[in-house]
């Protein structure tokens, strides 16, 4: 299916999309070269918001508000106290920039990456539109994939958590030696 | 989801930023502005500071951060199911159950572990306390 | 609907709740200062305007007119955020809760909510927890001590209670199949054997957990020691002053009132309520109806503050996880089984 600019010019969504992706990419660039941690935490906000919006937009609402719930209301707060916990520097800091050796190889390796990502999805969704008026159901539609197809994926999941915490109390219990009895 | 159901949305987010960019703009023209070094200095109960900021907080902080991500997914998941509960039944009510359990059983892994305990003496609570005395008699 | 009304009729409902909020906070502000006098056996503001009914507009002006200092180690940028993400975050909450029932005029019906979203209860929840950036950035900018720590506090406060919020309305959404909060409310429209409301109240459990929780989300008393005077100070808005913490103030407030809305969307029917009358009286009851029990809520909420004292942060996190949240799963188990008996049966019938 091929759009020329001009038409694409004429829809409304696209001024829309541009609006949202812009930021979002300004955003992911800034948090790999910011070199103040607290900001960079603060621009992946910004990126992960860019990211709800757009799921919002391709009428996923659940996904979208799960992003916003679960990943900048939760996930990024962990991040934030994961700072103040630790003796990271709380302001600007030029150890953060990393020298060209290792600039370059990441550079090329996130450029693969993208290849690689934009190219699947290209091949595997190119070609569809995204049905208006779809919310209502949507909803719905994730809880019966969830409960109906990937149930063992599902109970799997509450393990990964437990032991994600498991960890995190075995890193926090070097903090206070256990008590002799 | 409609355009329209977002539009609103984004009206009182423009709405938001704009009652606050104009009233502290206003507040800010009309306002008296005379800083001193004394009154930009960070508040200490009126003495000069004598060190900078806490920049470490107890470890515990991190782990009810982390239980929290964890709650919140839990939270998603019963969210999506209790919509549409009477299509999955019994066998979803099973599997809602296990997941539940599991995560209660996180939960009580780490208020075993004291994680949840804040003051030290409580989690300290669990140590013998024999009296002198007693440790006789029962000798 | 075509664009341009469609514009027109969204710009006229967000400008109507922003003025709506705004006046409940004017308000609110001295109807709590009045109750928590009268329980401390004190007049409480009583000079300006009828009963000092214009006593915050008065302080809302003095703040506008005083000086807003920067302190001199302050990132005047996020500084200068924290204070309007709160406003905004607290207005977003209140654009989805229905204040009436729908009322049609000619062909077209209007909703009485600024915007009904499917996913209504994961927005609301989503948009709460981005308050806590308010509050974390606020301490963070600040450059100083005192909100430092308090935002560190809060910030655990504020995500411990969300769990125990999100948890708590679970057994609403599985009463009402939807969570949309225009289909939860008209989901307790009917009744139980003619004689009482169907609202969710009978989730009893759900409401205490959800009305405790909605205390400490917005750091109400007994819950508020994000700014305990006597140990930090003030908290996050230490270095607050003017305008600037007018609207920490403001966002604080409209925070209270729509937590007061949204348990009374959630547990006391919302807008349902008997109605009679012609035609005009019947879009206006509803409205009078949510204002009520939203009111009444509003009242525990300052109830709660002239009775209880503020408990110890060992004991609010320990309240929160180990009795709140162990509660809550284990009543949505007995709810899940109870409502799956009622809906399927026995499960080995």
């Amino acid at each position: 299916m091929h759009v020329s600019f001009e038409q694409w010019l004429t829809e409304i969504a696209n001024y829309v999309f541009a609006a949202l992706a812009i930021p979002t990419l300004v955003g992911a660039w800034m948090v790999v070269t910011s070199t103040n941690i607290v900001r960079a935490v603060l621009y992946l906000v910004v990126t992960l918001a860019g990211s709800a919006a757009l799921f919002i937009m391709l009428g996923a609402e659940f996904v979208g508000w799960t992003v916003v719930l679960v990943y900048i209301g939760a996930v990024i707060i962990l991040f934030l106290i994961g700072i103040m916990i630790t003796r990271a520097p709380l302001g600007s800091h030029e150890e953060l920039s990393h020298p060209a050796t290792v600039k370059i190889p990441a550079a090329l390796l996130s450029i693969v990456l993208f290849t690689v990502v934009a190219w699947a999805v290209a091949d595997a969704f190119g070609g569809l539109a995204i049905p208006p008026d779809v919310g209502a159901t949507r909803t719905g539609q994730l809880a019966e994939v969830i409960f109906q197809r990937f149930v063992i994926p599902f109970e799997v999941v509450s393990l990964v958590l437990l032991s994600a915490l498991v960890g995190g109390i075995a890193l926090a219990r070097k903090d206070e030696p256990e008590e002799p009895a | 989801m409609t355009p329209a159901d977002y539009l609103p949305i984004a009206l009182m987010v423009l709405l938001g930023l704009g009652f606050s960019g104009v009233s502290l703009w206003m507040s800010w023209r009309i306002a008296p502005n005379n800083p001193t070094p004394e009154k930009l200095a960070p508040y200490e109960c009126g003495i000069v500071p004598l060190q900078e900021p806490v920049q470490r907080f107890p470890v515990k902080f991190y782990l009810v951060a982390m239980l929290f991500v964890i709650f919140d997914v839990e939270i998603v998941f019963l969210f999506a199911w209790a919509v549409r509960m009477d299509e999955f039944g019994w066998a979803g009510i099973a599997a809602v159950g296990i997941f539940m359990l599991l995560l209660l059983e996180t939960l009580a892994y780490v208020w075993k572990r004291g994680a949840l305990d804040w003051n030290v003496s409580v989690r300290r609570r669990y140590r013998p306390v024999v009296a002198p005395d007693l440790e006789e008699e029962a000798a | 609907m075509s664009g341009l009304e469609l514009l027109v009729v969204s710009g006229i409902k967000v400008v109507v709740a922003f003025a709506f909020l705004v006046l409940t906070v004017l308000v609110l502000v001295w109807v709590e200062r009045r109750v928590v006098a009268f329980m401390q056996n004190r007049y409480g503001p009583n000079r300006a305007g009828p009963g000092g009914i214009l006593q915050t507009l008065a302080d809302g002006l003095k703040l506008f007119f005083k000086e807003s200092m920067t302190p001199r180690k302050a990132q005047f940028l996020l500084y200068i955020a924290a204070p309007v993400l709160a406003v905004v975050t607290a207005l977003l909450v209140f654009v989805v809760i229905p204040i009436g029932a729908p009322v049609t005029i000619g062909d077209t019906t209007y909703t009485l909510q600024v915007t009904d979203l499917d996913v209504g209860v994961l927005y609301i929840l989503a948009i709460s927890s981005l308050g806590v950036y308010a509050v974390a950035l606020a301490g963070w900018s600040s450059g100083s001590k005192y909100p430092l720590l308090g935002s560190v506090r809060s910030a655990a406060q504020m995500i411990s209670y969300e769990a125990a919020l999100g948890l708590a309305l679970v057994p609403v959404i599985m009463f009402s199949r939807t969570t949309s909060l225009a289909g939860i409310v008209e989901a307790q429209s009917g009744t139980f054997g003619g004689l009482l409301p169907a609202w969710n109240i009978v989730l009893l459990p759900s409401f205490v957990i959800f009305l405790i929780a909605g205390f400490a989300e917005t750091n109400r008393a007994p819950f508020d020691l994000v700014e305990a005077e006597q140990e930090i100070v003030g908290g996050y808005h230490t270095e607050y002053s003017g305008m600037r913490f007018a609207f920490f103030f403001l966002a604080e407030y409209i925070n209270m009132f729509n937590m007061a809305a949204l348990t009374a969307t959630f547990f006391l029917g919302g807008w349902n309520g008997p109605l009679f009358g012609p035609t005009w009286l019947r879009y206006v009851l509803p409205v009078i109806w949510f204002l009520i029990k939203s009111w009444v809520v509003v009242f525990l909420f300052i109830w709660a503050r002239g009775t209880l004292p503020r408990i110890r942060y060992d004991q609010l996190m320990a309240f929160g996880w180990k009795r709140l949240i162990p509660v809550s799963l284990v009543w949505i188990m007995l709810a899940m089984v109870a409502i799956g008996v009622r809906r399927f049966g026995l499960p080995w019938a």
